[in-house]
């Protein structure tokens, strides 16, 4: 994921948001000393490499009802989890899903899925779907719930010179 | 603030995605059959209620060259706040969730290389004189996350 100091000017002026005015990228670019038709193809060309995720609205969750949260763990078949782990990103209750090492004895699941729903109940129920989705690739699961915020800070990132 | 059909309607199409174009406003409006100037007025009324917590390009975050590991111990219920000082005093330290399962304490690290990773886990786990187990990403999955407004 190649990205060179233009991009890192981009991303600086751009992760904190986009101004909601009708042309947005416009004001970006001009900021930045660039031309909008490059500005704009940086942004697809980073997109189209992973670099940009989405350009999207973030809404939160809070305050639409999804207050309650569980990171739900899997233990499925290394050779199933390829497949497996896709299928449970694209469950619109999952926000993050990810394939991570298993730490033997101790902690036997390589899959983490992160669960949402309007009550703790909901939250069962999405698990219960999961296992279901997962079925006999599936050997354990488990659920942790979040008890306390301990320290929370934001993940804002500081792009490197050059 | 109260959201109706139309803000619903702006909330769950903008989750999709936004077009990287000089009018995207403009482009997304004529798709919902709304004006310009409609959708920016809700947008920003969404925006300070915080019913949006965040609109424009969302960045991997390891693209910008650091490292991020999911970290997690297992403490004992007497150690904990003393643990929980010694762990949260580190700059590296992101975020922290105390959660219900023996592995208690879940970190997030975030680091400039890959090497500080673990030499932030070496040394809090020589002050605490506790495991860290470390999980790093392998895979992430493709998210299909969408709140239904």
């Amino acid at each position: 994921m190649n990205i060179d100091a233009t991009d890192r000017r981009i991303i600086a002026a751009t992760q904190g948001g986009l101004a909601l005015v009708p042309q947005p990228y416009a004001m970006v670019a001009e900021k930045l000393g660039l031309d909008e038709a490059t500005l704009c193809a940086r942004l697809r060309a980073m997109q189209e490499r992973g670099v940009i995720r989405r350009v999207a609205v973030a809404p939160n969750h809070y305050a639409l009802g999804m207050v309650a949260n569980g990171m739900s763990v899997w233990d499925v078949e290394d050779g199933a989890v390829a497949e497996l782990g896709a299928r449970v990103g694209a469950l619109d209750y999952v926000s993050h899903c990810y394939e991570r090492p298993r730490a033997l004895p101790d902690w036997p699941y390589n899959i983490f899925a992160m669960i949402h729903g309007q009550s703790r109940d909901e939250v069962e129920e999405k698990r219960a779907q999961i296992a279901e989705l997962l079925g006999d690739a599936c050997r354990a699961g488990d659920i942790l719930y979040s008890t306390r915020i301990l320290k929370k800070t934001g993940l804002r990132l500081r792009p490197k010179e050059g | 603030m109260k959201l109706d059909a139309t803000d619903r309607l702006i909330l769950n199409r903008l989750q999709d995605g936004f077009p990287i174009c000089p009018d995207p406003f403009l482009k997304v409006a004529q798709e919902l059959g709304l004006t310009e100037d409609d959708l920016l007025a809700r947008l920003g009324r969404m925006k300070a209620a915080r019913i949006i917590t965040r609109f424009g390009p969302f960045y991997d975050a390891e693209a910008m060259g650091g490292a991020f590991c999911l970290c997690a111990m297992a403490v004992p219920e007497a150690d904990f706040e003393t643990v929980v000082t010694k762990v949260n005093a580190r700059p590296e330290v992101a975020h922290n969730y105390e959660r219900s399962h023996r592995l208690n304490m879940w970190f997030v690290l975030a680091t400039e290389t890959a090497a500080e990773i673990e030499a932030v886990t070496t040394s809090l786990e020589q002050e605490t004189g506790l495991r860290v187990l470390c999980f790093p990403k392998l895979t992430e999955f493709f998210i299909g996350f969408r709140v239904a407004a």
